[in-house]
């Protein structure tokens, strides 16, 4: 039962109620999470849980804290797949926990995992900070001063970048990308997440400034082989790698593989760009 | 009591904003554009804010689709559709400075969708009397937040702490002067000093059980105002959203954004009948949410609700592709969450907790609370949206109050808070109040209570008795369980350490859930009368004489105190504004003090004489 070991509620529902409430289906599901502390050990834990109709991870996840293990940390906010803080690795897949059906995973047991990619904190909750010093780097949006409000945008435009713009920042991307998972240079490398970014803020039809010589040098961009990872695990179904990443290797193309622009760079050397 | 604190942290600011949702965030910029250090503080990751649950647009009388439209008629709307008891000056503020606000947020790299000719598109909403929701698809919360946080963290002089908890005011010389709280990851202590603070933490969803809001919206800046001791206003207001997801039981209470409705979508009850035609024949499935709330509930209650309880809601006949385009959201949550297609099933819906209109009391143009030194702005805050806020109207007033908080926050920081002293055992007695649900064995022979069951009960008793409807006999049921949690929560105890232990993260918010939870209840009972979102089964209509007054509660010497406060009516000048709303009717306007003379010669109401 959910609610087993609860206090008596302090208002009666009707029996009815609170059946059509709960929805449970008579099912247990075994979720093994992966629990630990930054600089120690991890280890499986399973734990017991009923399935209630149309359950996702989240909830299998919140009863276990509500009434097995009331310090079991994880990050969640909306539960609606719309703020991207509950991503975890289910079954070893990068999702987020809110939007992952219980119903729609093999049956069996399954495993909970935080991200991989991003050093623990503790349980299922990583350090994520390193994203939020990347977006630091990209320059921001910046429009010519005297181009004065109210602007006339074409729709087309705003339908260009407005795929760029439904990134919710769950870093699903960012854990796939085996260059941030295993490479050596991880650390002079954006990722999806901030290629996105950097191609809202190069296609806005508005904004004036040039990022793409900073994206390739400081952002890696270069190191991308367009194995499409990050499209497969996008909740919000951004076509990151074709739409952001593949025209901004283009773009970057142009100004720094144009064939005069490398002559020049051989003859003169780096001055020459 | 230890007297002497544990060792903590200290980081010094002029202006703390505690919250980095919308409010924060245009609190935090003006700040610093103003020449100030800020320090923002969230409990979340930047950018998870409940703002990204907003999800139809902001309201601006722009007028690009509706050239009729105009910061009058949205001023109009507005006091309506409040029931005629918001803080007018508020209103009139908001509704003329929202438009520019828009137009900052474009201007900040945010996008929007586009008329024909280019122009920011708008479109229509609940009890608007034009189109006037500049949006983008469905997720104009999001874009909001992400513009905001890009211009924030690119802003000189803004620093984030993300995933802290401030848990109280410290104050000095009858002055806020900083907060204390702990680092989330690491249970750390730290002590904010600040030359003012700018609360900016979001409404307090989370004490129902059927609810829209996400764990951070527990009303821990309402709560900690309170407690340092200043005035809350027209808490009992909390809005029922009409739709929100009902099945699977894991979704229920999901938000099902009024822009399906906006765009055009049909609420139809089990018997196939478009009820809302009964029982708003003007403004109909776009009727205020309060009144679309009232009337799936009655629905149901009378039998004609859907399978789980609900009204079906239909986009059906606007086409797959328009549907996908325009609400690409609600598509994929349906269809995720449910195994929906909504192009090609309706959705099933109800009622489902979405924004609380009381919040702490304010000046208009300052935001400045009743104690000095402390700014709210945001939902945090009360006044703008009266007895019912109409959607749009939230996105819009994080970014105009949040504005005008950060500004004058920073006016005071310069000046009156200039001198920033810390008082050592007011930490201690934080501290060690924080620290008791860490403390082993329960106090006596009661047995340790776990937070989270504390809330599900307080959930429950919520829920059920001071909901969407109800009565004396329901609020003193609601009164009395929030009191008997508040003996259990004393005993609450935790295992685990004090590194990010979600488990001990609860008990705070428990005891602040409990305080606000009071003052609701409170409210409710003291306002006799069913008026925009309150709805009293004992007491169904409008009585003139609340509509005179706003409640203000704030704390006594014994406990909690409700009291009246007259408000101020609308001044001659604006009063003409009213009859731009599309919706003004003069026999139905809201009673107060527009009515007051008719009502006490014994007429039917509404044919007062205007000047």
């Amino acid at each position: 039962m959910a609610v087993a070991d609860s206090p008596a509620p302090t208002v009666d529902l009707p029996v009815e109620d609170v059946l059509t409430a709960s929805g449970l289906t008579g099912e247990t599901l075994t979720l093994k999470v992966l629990k630990g502390v930054a600089g120690g050990e991890q280890a499986e834990v399973a734990y017991q849980v009923p399935v209630v109709t149309g359950m996702v991870i989240l909830d299998a996840v919140h009863y276990v804290q509500h009434n097995l293990d009331t310090d079991l940390a994880c990050r969640w906010n909306c539960k609606a797949a719309k703020c991207g803080s509950c991503s975890a690795e289910v079954n070893g897949r990068p999702v987020l926990m809110c939007k992952t059906r219980v119903d729609d995973l093999p049956a069996g047991p399954v495993t909970v995992h935080p991200l991989k990619s991003f050093p623990l904190i503790k349980d299922l909750v990583t350090d994520v900070s390193r994203n939020y010093e990347v977006n630091r780097e990209i320059p921001p949006f910046t429009a010519a001063p005297d181009d004065g409000t109210p602007w006339r945008i074409p729709q087309q435009d705003i339908d260009r970048i407005y795929e760029f713009r439904k990134c919710i920042e769950c870093f699903l991307c960012q854990d796939v990308c085996h260059i941030i998972r295993s490479h050596d240079d991880a650390d002079r490398f954006y990722g999806p997440r901030f290629f996105v970014r950097v191609a809202s803020l190069e296609m806005h039809p508005k904004d004036i400034l040039d990022r793409r010589e900073q994206t390739r040098e400081q952002g890696g961009l270069g190191y991308c082989n367009i194995t499409k990872c990050c499209t497969d695990v996008c909740p919000e179904h951004i076509h990151i790698t074709d739409n952001a990443i593949i025209p901004l290797k283009e773009r970057v193309a142009d100004v720094h593989w144009d064939p005069v622009r490398f002559v020049g760079r051989k003859l003169f050397g780096r001055s020459g760009d | 009591m230890a007297a002497t604190p544990e060792p903590y942290d200290t980081i010094e600011c002029d202006v703390l904003v505690v919250g980095a949702g919308g409010a924060g965030m245009r609190a935090a910029i003006a700040a610093a554009d103003a020449g100030c250090t800020v320090r923002v503080v969230t409990k979340s990751l930047l950018g998870k804010a409940h703002t990204v649950m907003a999800e139809g647009g902001i309201a601006a009388g722009i007028g690009n689709v509706d050239p009729e439209d105009s910061w009058e008629v949205h001023f109009a709307d507005t006091m309506l559709g409040g029931q005629l008891i918001n803080n007018w000056r508020m209103v009139e503020l908001y509704a003329h400075e929202v438009i520019d606000r828009v137009l900052e947020l474009e201007r900040w790299g945010g996008i929007f969708d586009r008329t024909e000719d280019g122009r920011i598109m708008q479109r229509a909403f609940g009890a608007h009397s034009y189109k006037r929701l500049a949006h983008v698809g469905d997720r104009t919360g999001l874009e909001l937040i992400r513009t905001c946080q890009d211009r924030m963290v690119h802003t000189q002089g803004v620093d984030v702490s993300m995933e802290y908890t401030l848990t109280a005011l410290l104050k000095s010389g009858g002055r806020v002067c900083g907060a204390i709280g702990y680092d989330r990851n690491t249970g750390r202590f730290v002590a904010f000093k600040a030359g003012a603070v700018v609360l900016a933490s979001g409404g307090w969803g989370r004490m129902y059980r059927y609810t829209s809001n996400s764990w951070e919206c527990a009303g821990d800046g309402a709560a900690m105002a309170y407690q340092a001791g200043a005035d809350l206003l027209d808490m009992e207001f909390v809005q029922f959203h009409p739709t929100g997801m009902i099945w699977p039981p894991g979704a229920r209470g999901i938000l099902v954004t009024e822009a399906v409705r906006g765009e055009g979508g049909l609420l139809f009850n089990a018997e196939g009948s478009r009820f809302m035609l009964d029982y708003d024949p003007v403004k109909k499935e776009l009727s205020s949410r309060d009144v679309v709330a009232r009337s799936i509930y009655k629905e149901v209650q009378a039998g004609r609700g859907t399978p789980h309880g609900g009204a079906y809601l239909d986009v059906r006949h606007l086409g797959a592709d328009y549907v996908k385009r325009k609400l690409p959201s609600m598509y994929e949550q349906f269809h995720a969450l449910a195994s929906i297609d909504i192009t090609r099933q309706p959705m099933e819906v109800g009622p489902t907790i979405h924004y609380t209109m009381g919040g702490v009391r304010v000046e208009p143009e300052t935001a400045a609370t009743t104690v000095p030194g402390l700014y709210a702005a945001g939902e945090a805050a009360g006044g703008l949206h009266g007895a019912n806020r109409l959607g749009g109207n939230s996105l819009g007033d994080i970014l105009v109050f949040g504005r005008r908080a950060g500004d004058a926050a920073a006016e005071f920081a310069k000046t009156g808070g200039a001198t920033r002293v810390i008082d050592e055992t007011q930490i201690a007695a934080e501290q060690a109040e924080l620290l008791q649900p860490l403390g082993g064995d329960a106090n006596g022979a009661a047995p340790a209570e776990n937070p989270y069951k504390l809330h599900e009960d307080l959930q429950l008793a919520m829920q059920d008795d001071a909901g969407i409807g109800r009565s004396e006999e329901s609020l003193q049921r609601a009164l009395a369980a929030i009191l008997t949690l508040r003996e259990r929560s004393a005993h609450i105890r935790v295992s685990g350490g004090r590194a990010l232990n979600p488990g001990w993260h609860t008990c705070r918010e428990i005891t602040n859930m409990l305080v606000i939870s009071e003052a609701i209840v409170r409210g409710a009972m003291e306002r006799r009368e069913s008026r925009g979102s309150q709805w009293r089964f004992d007491h169904p209509e409008q009585e003139v004489e609340y509509g005179k007054i706003n409640l203000v509660t704030r704390r006594g010497d014994d406990g909690m105190q409700v009291v009246r406060v007259p408000l101020d009516p609308l001044p001659e000048r604006l009063r003409p504004l009213l009859e731009r709303s599309r919706f003004y009717d003069p026999a139905k306007l809201p009673k107060g003090y527009l009515t007051e003379t008719v009502v006490a010669a014994g007429t039917t109401g509404g044919k007062r004489k205007r000047k």
